[in-house]
């Protein structure tokens, strides 16, 4: 690698030679402000505060796009830098709305930290607010352009990590805007619900739909009775957005934390995840049966379904695939038929008294809640859903000392699980457990990895491919012996998208393929804390896999709570029953 | 009077005087790469389009830079108000400017070129569009390897700046590029690409003919050459005149004025404002005020509020919108003067104003915004009383 040596500030510094001098400062501990420079994301140089004085230049230089050079020499901190970046901040806060105090953001806004550290005076400009509207049309995400300050994180994240492009700068001038097609409502448009805009945007501007109101209601509510799911990811990053520090497993104190908000069963959505392996298992085991033995014709590579953003993403953009697509319902979805039906029998309640509610990394989870089919249980299956942010925010109101809090447990039933489900929450988790349990079924035997770990389906790398060979089946599937199984994984619609694509020109060799909507999968979820980069993913999927390991249970078939509700209930995988209550089908769209 | 103006342009007259274009081909067929450059070079032209980069550093760049594809690009987009040389010199001497990129391609080593006329222009389309065939054919006649094709502009100012101008080529949202990379090493579709105005080109044709002494004897030692200008606004006499650079504004003012000039723009919209006390020390070229050739002359019957005012409404509609220099900072340069001089805002903000004005000249991304403190600046300084009351 080659390097070169630039003076930043008067010391001279030696950095590899691909580096931006905001990357080059970063490395040396010199902090320079950004708004619309994002990890994820490729460089804009729109928002103009990270701007520098390059010595022989009259203007002055953004370091986020500012290559390194030999013999450069930087200033990144003089008063003509202190000055212009506080003048770009009092502009950005002209054309804002200032009602920081009833502003969901508050206290996690970039732009108002800014404007804390350059102690602006942002009455110095006239106000320019030109849209007032609030879109609240979608089920998942707000969008206030009274708040936006056009840096194009969300056009960027929704056009490069999800190839969905809902969100596009239109207009020029004073008119400027990041608006939709035609300016349409969200809920009208192409959108994911993903959320990742969410997670990106340094202000309020774009915000999830919350609940937070309902749900205290449904609480407050004697009547009701209450039942919380809680999703894998969400045990890994609640303490992140509390505050507590990324990547630590409090699955614990969330169960703890949940009981002391009043809901009358805490419950786990990795039971019907555990569930979904089983199903989704079983529905692979006879598309590959058919394919192979059978000689029949049927749409292979089979995916997921577990991610709604990624469901609605196919619905729009490649409905002549829906028949590859897995026709389990999500775990959120699985959970609430049963909790309606199952549960409510078995503790004698009254499902029209029920109210459903999950926590999860998600804010598509918020439309695939009110999706029409979504009634399997005689009535809206999933009442409520909130994200990571959402609880934090109610455990805060509540007053709980979330550290202090013991460790307790789910109540039964539904509320047992495996590390297989807890796995659900990283990107190439689902197809990790899925095989944990379908090597088994057909062999008998463990999976042949060095404890249970499939690590060539683990990782941050946008598709993962592996393949495993069957060896030794049990003589029903013998068929398949010495078959080998091709799998994939994505993560983020852009590299779906790259998969699908070899599907639909027929040059598609896997199997099996697991695709997540979001980057690093619900770790890097649309309702996980702010900020999100590579680092914490990393970290996030690492507390995941720990979990894991913790878990004396790791296989979904293992779990007793599953043999429970097969035998008293469901009676057989793919069976009548789970046909009507655990899968679903999909429509094309737009 | 007009026998002067008559005569200065007859002295200087380049590109309005009738040329030999097939003996502008040969000589581009016979010289090198390197003597075009050189030609280029040594005549001190510099780019007409307003910022004035010396076409042959330009050029040469272009040339070093290492890629097995490499672009030419006519800017016709003409957008600058009080400026029209352009359309003249396309409507009359479109062969100069379709040799000048042949000349370009050749000194780069760049086998496609595209010319991309200004949305408002459609009516010389069909025109230009027959040229370039016959042109395209005539290069295959002389085993030149260049091809010329024509883009469309839809109508925003700001894809007169060349990294806008390449984003629209490519077909995406016209907006500036973050430089550097600058287009000569990074360009259309990342390959280097040479962007010249169409009287840079329409010149740089005439010099691989005549060769450089010629234009070089015209004008000062910074300001090279004749140039065009467009006059416009209260004047005698109102059009397109080839005349020397290096000119006092004076000697500008003497020939063109309605005789009660109190002011003149000098490169449109984004130039500086001269008031009269000035006409005498001012001089129109690279070591004065430089100019794309919009000469906008004012008398007395104007109010400077409102030529301010028109400008600053104009930059806040044609700012791309993308950095905040620009985008807020028009609006506030146009509200702010608008409650200066309706009394909402004290004198004193003038001063914050301006300071607003130099903060944009040295932190938007592209010229657009860099250029808006130049009228802003010059207006409010020499007319604040008609800016104030």
């Amino acid at each position: 690698m080659k390097t070169v040596m630039l003076t930043i500030n008067d010391k001279k510094f030696e950095v590899p030679d691909n580096y931006t001098v905001l990357q080059a400062a970063k490395e040396m501990g010199i902090q320079i402000p950004t708004l619309c420079y994002h990890d994820d994301l490729c460089v804009a140089g729109n928002c103009r505060v990270c701007l520098v004085e390059q010595k022989g230049m009259r203007a002055l230089q953004t370091s986020c796009t500012l290559q390194v050079a030999p013999g450069m020499t930087i200033y990144t901190n003089t008063r003509r830098v202190r000055e212009v970046r506080k003048t770009i901040i009092e502009l950005l806060l002209s054309e804002h709305a200032d009602n920081c105090t009833s502003c969901y953001k508050n206290g996690n806004c970039e732009l108002q930290q800014l404007a804390k550290e350059y102690m602006v005076d942002g009455n110095k400009f006239i106000k320019t607010i030109r849209y007032w509207n609030i879109d609240d049309s979608s089920p998942s995400i707000i969008k206030d352009d009274s708040k936006c300050i056009k840096c194009t994180r969300c056009v960027r994240t929704c056009e490069q990590l999800q190839s969905v492009s809902a969100l596009y700068s239109a207009h020029k001038g004073d008119h400027t805007k990041i608006a939709t097609f035609f300016d349409k409502p969200l809920d009208e448009v192409i959108c994911t619900n993903c959320g990742q805009c969410i997670n990106r945007c340094p202000t309020g501007a774009l915000i999830e739909k919350n609940y937070i109101q309902e749900v205290w209601d449904a609480l407050d509510n004697e009547e009701k009775f209450v039942v919380v799911q809680t999703a894998p990811a969400v045990r890994v990053s609640i303490a992140e957005a509390l505050g507590i520090g990324v990547g630590k497993i409090s699955t614990g104190k969330l169960v703890a934390a949940l009981r002391r908000l009043g809901f009358d069963a805490v419950l786990d959505t990795d039971f019907t995840a555990d569930l979904t392996i089983i199903e989704e298992g079983n529905e692979f085991l006879h598309r590959v049966t058919k394919a192979i033995r059978d000689k029949q014709n049927v749409a292979l590579p089979m995916t997921t379904s577990c991610s709604p953003g990624w469901i609605k993403f196919i619905e729009h953009k490649y409905p002549d695939l829906l028949a590859n697509v897995s026709t389990c319902k999500s775990p959120q979805q699985m959970f609430g038929a049963l909790a309606k039906t199952f549960y409510a029998q078995k503790r004698n309640i009254d499902p029209a008294r029920m109210v459903t509610v999950s926590i999860m990394p998600c804010t598509a989870k918020k439309y695939e809640a009110n999706r029409p089919e979504m009634y399997s249980s005689g009535y809206k299956d999933v009442d409520y859903v909130l994200t990571t942010r959402e609880l934090a925010l109610m455990i805060q109101q509540a007053g709980i000392d979330f550290e202090k809090l013991p460790e307790e447990d789910y109540d039964s039933i539904m509320g047992k699980s495996t590390g297989a489900a807890v796995i659900f929450g990283a990107t190439g988790g689902v197809m990790e457990a899925a095989l944990r349990t379908v090597y088994e079924i057909v062999t008998g035997k463990e999976v042949p990895f060095q404890k249970l770990n499939i690590t060539p389906v683990r990782g941050m790398e946008g598709v993962r491919a592996a393949s495993i060979t069957i060896n030794g089946t049990k003589p029903e599937y013998s068929f398949l012996d010495g078959v080998t199984v091709k799998v994939a994984v994505a993560h983020g619609l852009a590299n779906a998208a790259r998969l699908m694509d070899e599907v639909r020109a027929g040059k598609s060799s896997y199997h099996f393929i697991e695709i997540m909507a979001c980057p690093g999968g619900c770790i890097g979820g649309g309702g996980q804390p702010i900020p999100t980069n590579l680092d914490i993913r990393k970290k996030r999927a690492e507390a995941i896999y720990e979990a894991d390991m913790q878990l004396p249970i790791r296989k979904s078939h293992e779990n007793p709570e599953i043999k429970q509700i097969y035998q008293e209930f469901l009676k057989e995988p793919l069976g009548h029953l789970s046909h009507t209550l655990l899968h679903t089908h999909y429509s094309k769209r737009l | 009077m007009e026998n002067t103006l008559e005569k200065l342009q007859e002295k200087f007259s380049l590109i309005f005087s009738v040329c030999d274009h097939s003996k502008i081909v040969n000589a581009i067929v016979k010289k090198s790469p390197e003597e075009i450059i050189d030609e280029i070079t040594k005549s001190g032209l510099r780019g007409r389009g307003g910022a004035g980069f010396p076409t042959g550093i330009k050029w040469k760049a272009a040339k070093e830079a290492e890629s097995h594809q490499k672009y030419v690009i006519c800017n016709a987009d003409e957008g600058e108000p009080g400026t029209f040389k352009d359309r003249k010199i396309l409507r009359d001497h479109s062969e100069l400017v379709l040799l000048g990129m042949c000349a370009a391609a050749k000194a780069i080593g760049a086998t496609t070129g595209y010319i991309y006329l200004r949305g408002e222009y459609a009516f010389l389309k069909p025109q230009i569009e027959e040229k370039i065939k016959e042109y395209n054919e005539l290069f295959k006649k002389h085993s030149i390897d260049f091809t010329v094709r024509l883009r469309m502009g839809s109508g925003a100012y700001v894809c007169g700046e060349e990294s806008a101008l390449i984003e629209s080529i490519e077909g995406n949202r016209g907006e500036p590029r973050n430089k550097p990379p600058f287009p000569v090493t990074r360009g259309l579709f990342n390959f280097p690409t040479v962007v010249n105005n169409v009287e840079t080109l329409a010149y740089a044709a005439i010099i691989v003919d005549e060769g450089a002494s010629k234009f070089a004897s015209i004008g000062t030692k910074d300001s090279k050459g004749s140039k065009m200008f467009s006059i416009s606004g209260d004047a005698k006499i109102k059009g397109v005149f080839e005349l020397p650079l290096g000119m006092k504004v004076q000697e500008l003012v003497d020939l063109f004025s309605d005789g009660d000039t109190k002011a003149v723009q000098i490169g449109g919209a984004s130039g500086f404002c001269v008031p009269r006390k000035l006409f005498k020390e001012r001089i129109i070229g690279f070591e004065g005020i430089p100019t794309g050739g919009s000469i906008i002359l004012f008398n007395s019957s104007r109010s400077m509020y409102r030529v301010l005012m028109n400008y600053l409404d104009f930059f806040k509609e044609e700012s791309c919108g993308q950095c905040t220099p620009c985008r807020v900072g028009c609006q506030q340069l146009y509200l702010g003067i608008k409650a200066i001089h309706s009394g909402q805002k004290p004198l004193q903000y003038l001063h914050e104003l301006q300071r607003l004005a130099s903060t944009m000249a040295i932190t938007a991304k592209c010229g657009l915004g860099q250029s808006v403190a130049n009228p802003f600046i010059s207006i409010s300084e020499h007319f604040k009383e008609e800016i104030c009351y």
